[in-house]
């Protein structure tokens, strides 16, 4: 791909990138997140079109346009979120869009799909319906889709994003195989670790730039991650953990389902004491979302009891379908409030004004009191939200992947407002995807896996490792 | 007995019109989209399958007519819902209105207001044995013998009809993979077009050879709701346009029988409509929706 | 955008009427201008526009909330039904309480035709569109019921009410026109719906769950109690359409007693941009075109239905172009 450029509107997403891969190699593209590595290859896979450069495949150069081209000229993609169509089989997924007679030829879909998982070295079954399968398993199913059109490049998002460190290392296995066989693999990441262990090339993008290209056994971690930041970022400093008072968030025994009737949260029981910061870690999918659901009073529990002193704050892992997108940033506000604003049957909206300006002061959001919310950047939403929250002073706070998506700045802000309202002496339940973030706020720690609690730590003694195999659900 | 035997034998003509919109609309829903004109493309069927019959006599022109009044309309609704991504509703409510009109003035302008209907000779029915129940018309029989199988077959087990599956469950999934999802939406929507103006057609080409401004009533609405209650299945759908027809073929003979008659006929008229409703509440909550109902898809 | 769109359509359209056999400018003067150019015919047009404005708020209403209430056309002959009913029983009883009874029956009789969908909706989470389109026809058959059966006039034999009783005939506002009351309940309807939807905070929530449900429900707004009351206020002004009709206009019930009105309040309320005072706007229109059609018929010898596919057309084309420009900037900046 060569001065590849791309824009959005006024954002420039990629800036004149230059990107090689060969064949029998792993490249990773390494930058933090929205440096612009998955619209690279968004451009690549003909999911996005290009306003400056060119594409060259095999030494010809490219026409791509739409995913369709790009299978086409053998590139294969698997996406962050899976593309796959869930209440199908494998082998109905894996014939999506092949060409083909009219007649739908299950037996060759059964044919590819075991050709293909041999080469990747596991095993699939092709009759099992995709909704029935595991995260690791869907994403093998990706790869064995993206086999089977005969692909010579394999693109693969953030593939470890979902994953626990030993499916990361049957992953890489499967790379290191699919390697030797002669494909050219792009490995798109922001976690250095991987990168150094996986990848032979590596390219780092930093806000639409190429930062560096370099083989792996020419730079160090080091240097590396100065290229993906430019700056060092100021880590959030914790204090000490505090010992916690009075229980502000009791849940025994509680139960749930997730949307589909199944058992998603299956008998958990923890307290969360004011002043304190209880982390909740854990791979997505095995009941983080159901249990904070059910504490913002978003899902009915099936079973168990949840005290809580006083309405808990809640902050929601999907922030986009929690704000009233096409209403102001000032009616977010003050939604849930609207009826201390009344003066007789109207709306005092000069008083609502002024209550919103006044929290997007205190809480730095940039944007104005009339904006639609909707146009705010990840960052000023969340400010939105925290404000609403955080309004009402709290004694309890569930917290459900805060900090997802969001730029550096952002983030800081974040998590030094959580850290401010347990100094207050709230308490905080945080569940996250992020182990580094956890480590960093929580005083205590526990895993949830397949919807119950496994292990319990003060943040400061754990063990890393521990948590790792316990997320896993290997004790 | 021969009571009995007579609603079979009605159940199944009068079935016959909600089964072709029913199994056109399947496609469109499992493609993920609401077709709020299938009452006007059965309309606007009925009327230019007769309309052409009159003019050019022949019956088999009409039901061509009325397929490709259906395939426009159809196309016209897939710009607006799969171009531009216009509320499903709100157009779809626009395009039925829109056929009605326009079937409306067309028969104004040419036909006039005569004193006698214009009329058309039906088409026969096939009587293969003397046997009530299976002295039915040709089109009955093209529907449950031919159209339903088919329709059945090409959904779940061709190329086509997984296109059309996953564009209805996981349209992001379903470019990812190389197909084309306005394009498969539109031939869904073609299809629901074509197959519920040849239904409308049957009601004039077949059974009355006429056309009357009443002769839809909402079968459109009904043949929809039967998607609904069926679950998104073919089969299950077909089962209950029989039901509505049964119900209908039922209240029918029920006016003759005494003791009965005292009951206003617009009530038992109106039991098959409420008898869906019923349906659709026991049929419980709307879980089982395709995935991406009612999203236009846009890629991100 | 409205001005874009009726140009847009009278182009569009332009091709029908000469194949009807007219010019589509005299035509289209016919429709817009002359029916303005007479008192008589300008307070047509207000006649035409009053059941526009009941049932165009009414959908208007309930689309705002997000509750696809399709069924305005059989609420408001529920409405109607309750009107005829109160008319033919209300003796020789003064106006001043026979015609608050009949607004009152008739709102009641709308808001209980829209409740079962309603409740299917909010307790079980079946898709309204549906229920409350299919108890449209239901409605019709009530109807035709009564007007064959014990409501048939005996004095005519036709399938119609017998006349109501002068106490419940609605007050004429104009000499010699046939303006009633009705019109100005339509516009008392839409400024109280003007001012609830805008002013108040059950107006913002309402707007709220419309827009968002996820983000409304997350802000503790009683998503479920708020359609529900957005699906029964609407199907009580589509009810009080039906009573203004009635009591208005017709004096008896008949079959033919609404042409559509709850389907044609679709129309209202999307060109509208489901904003009270826009569909008060938009029904105007229509009004216009209605009116212009029947003069356009008589005078150029094409179909009234002409003005019906001009409805039509405008909904889509108001549809449509909304669209298209949002498309295209989407397309820019995405």
């Amino acid at each position: 791909m060569r001065g590849i450029v791309k824009r959005f509107g006024d954002t420039v997403a990629n800036d004149g990138v230059d990107f090689t891969v060969r064949p029998g190699t792993i490249h990773a593209l390494l930058g933090e997140n929205g440096a612009g590595k998955t619209t690279l290859m968004r451009v690549l896979y003909g999911l996005a079109a290009r306003d400056g450069g060119e594409i060259f495949v095999g030494g010809g150069r490219a026409e791509i346009r739409s995913p369709k081209d790009a299978i086409r000229h053998g590139i294969g993609m698997v996406t962050q979120h899976f593309s796959l169509v869930e209440p199908m089989t494998v082998a109905e997924n894996v014939m999506l869009g092949a060409e083909g007679g009219f007649r739908l030829d299950l037996a060759a879909a059964r044919e590819l799909v075991a050709q293909a998982s041999e080469r990747v070295g596991i095993e699939i079954h092709p009759q099992v319906r995709v909704d029935s399968l595991s995260v690791g398993e869907r994403q093998r199913v990706e790869i064995v889709k993206a086999l089977s059109r005969e692909a010579r490049v394999l693109v693969l998002d953030e593939p470890t994003a979902v994953l626990v460190p030993q499916q990361v290392e049957l992953l890489f296995e499967a790379l290191r195989r699919l390697r030797e066989q002669g494909l050219a693999i792009v490995f798109i990441s922001h976690k250095l670790r991987e990168v150094t262990a996986i990848s032979d090339e590596v390219t780092v993008l930093r806000r639409g730039q190429v930062a560096g290209t370099a083989a792996i056994g020419d730079v160090d971690e080091r240097e590396l991650a100065r290229m993906m930041i430019g700056r060092l970022a100021a880590g959030v400093r914790r204090e000490s953990a505090s010992a916690g008072g009075e229980p502000v968030l009791s849940v025994e025994g509680l139960e749930a389902e997730d949307s589909r009737g199944l058992p998603a949260v299956r008998g958990v029981s923890f307290e969360v004491r004011a002043g304190e910061i209880l982390g909740i870690a854990g791979v997505s999918g095995n009941g983080q979302t159901e249990l904070a659901e059910v504490l913002s009073g978003l899902r009915e529990p099936t079973g168990g009891t949840v005290s809580v002193d006083g309405e808990p704050g809640r902050i929601p892992e999907d922030r986009r379908a929690s704000v009233v997108g096409e209403l102001s940033v000032a009616y977010n506000l003050v939604l849930e409030d609207l009826d201390s604003y009344r003066r007789g049957p109207m709306l005092d909206e000069r008083a609502i004004r002024r209550r919103a300006d006044e929290l997007i002061e205190r809480f730095d959001i940039r944007a104005r009191a009339t904006d639609s919310v909707q146009g705010l950047s990840g960052g000023n939403m969340q400010k939105v939200l925290l404000a609403r929250v955080l309004a009402h002073e709290p004694k309890a706070l569930v917290v459900a992947q805060p900090t997802q998506g969001l730029d550096v700045g952002a983030t800081e802000y974040v998590r030094s407002q959580l850290l401010a309202q347990r100094d207050a002496g709230a308490g905080i339940l945080l569940i996250s995807e992020d182990l580094e973030e956890l480590l960093a706020l929580s005083d205590r720690l526990v895993v949830m896996y397949e919807g119950e609690l496994v292990g319990s730590f003060e943040a400061a003694a754990a063990d890393v490792e521990e948590i790792g195999a316990l997320m896993a659900g290997l004790r | 007995m021969s009571f009995i035997l007579d609603i079979v034998a009605a159940t199944f003509r009068v079935s016959t019109p909600i089964v072709y919109a029913t199994v056109g609309d399947t496609y469109v829903q499992r493609g993920g989209m609401l077709n709020l004109g299938i009452e006007g493309m059965m309309f606007a069927g009925a009327f230019f399958g007769f309309l052409t019959a009159f003019g050019t006599g022949s019956l088999w022109l009409g039901l061509g007519a009325a397929v490709g009044v259906g395939v426009a309309a159809a196309l016209l609704l897939g710009f607006l819902i799969v171009t531009l991504g216009t509320s499903q509703h709100v157009a779809g409510i626009g395009v039925t209105l829109l056929l009605i009109a326009v079937s409306e003035f067309t028969n104004r302008l040419v036909l006039g207001r005569p004193a006698t209907l214009p009329k058309v000779e039906t088409f026969d029915v096939l009587s293969p044995i003397d046997f009530r129940v299976v002295q039915q018309y040709g089109l009955t029989y093209a529907a449950f013998l031919a159209l339903v199988p088919a329709a059945w077959w090409v959904l779940n087990r061709s190329t086509f009809g997984l296109r059309v599956r996953a564009v209805g469950e996981n349209p992001e999934a379903a470019d990812v993979a190389g197909i084309n999802v306005f394009w498969t939406r539109y031939a869904a929507l073609a299809i629901g077009g074509a197959l519920a103006a040849l239904g409308g057609a049957f009601l004039t080409l077949a059974v009355l050879g006429s056309f009357t401004l009443d002769i839809v009533a909402g079968r459109g609405w009904v043949a929809l709701a039967m998607v609904i209650f069926g679950r998104w299945r073919v089969g299950r759908a077909v089962v209950g346009a029989l039901i509505f027809a049964g119900v209908y073929s039922l209240q029918l003979r029920l006016q003759i029988v005494p003791g009965w008659d005292a009951v206003p006929y617009e009530l038992l008229i109106a039991l098959p409509y409420v008898a869906v409703i019923v349906a659709l509440a026991l049929a419980g909550r709307s879980v089982a929706y395709p995935g991406a109902y009612l999203r236009p898809y846009r890629r991100a | 955008m409205p001005v874009a769109a009726v140009v847009v359509t009278f182009a569009l359209t332009a091709g029908i009427v000469l194949a009807a056999g007219a010019n589509p400018i005299d035509a289209y003067r016919q429709f817009l201008i002359t029916p303005l150019q007479s008192e008589f015919s300008l307070l047509e047009v207000l006649v035409s526009m009053t059941p526009l404005m009941f049932t165009g708020l009414a959908v208007a209403f309930a689309f705002r909330a997000g509750y696809w209430n399709i069924g305005a056309e059989g609420q408001l002959l529920c409405g109607a039904i309750a009107a005829a009913w109160l008319g033919q029983h209300a003796g020789g009883a003064p106006k001043v309480l026979v015609i608050p009874a009949m607004l009152v029956l008739g709102a009641l009789a709308g808001a209980v035709w829209a409740l079962p969908p309603a409740l299917l909706r909010t307790r079980f989470g079946i898709d309204e569109v549906v229920t409350t389109l299919l108890l449209n026809p239901v409605a019709l058959l009530v109807v035709s019921g009564l007007l064959n059966g014990p409501w048939r006039d005996p004095v005519t034999k036709f399938p119609e009410s017998p006349r109501i009783a002068g106490g419940a005939e609605f007050p004429q506002l104009v000499d010699r026109s046939r303006l009633h009351l009705g019109f100005v309940i339509a516009l008392v309807l839409a400024a109280v719906l003007w001012f609830v939807t805008t002013k108040t905070a059950s107006g913002v929530r309402l707007r709220a769950v419309g827009l968002s449900p996820r983000g409304a429900r997350f802000a503790r707004i009683p998503v479920e109690r708020t359609l529900l009351t957005a699906a029964l206020v609407s199907g009580a002004v589509a009810g009080l359409g039906g009573v203004s009709e009635l009591a208005g206009i017709q004096f008896r019930l008949t079959e033919g007693i609404s042409p559509g009105y709850g389907y044609t309040g679709v129309v209202a309320a999307t060109l509208g941009g489901l904003s009270m005072i826009g569909v008060t706007a938009a029904a105007f229109f229509l009004g216009l075109v209605n009116v212009g059609a029947g003069t356009a018929s008589r005078v150029l010898d094409v179909p009234t239905q002409l003005g019906e596919i001009i409805t039509a057309a405008l909904l889509l084309v108001a549809v449509g172009l909304i669209l298209f420009r949002r498309y295209r900037i989407v397309r820019v900046t995405a």
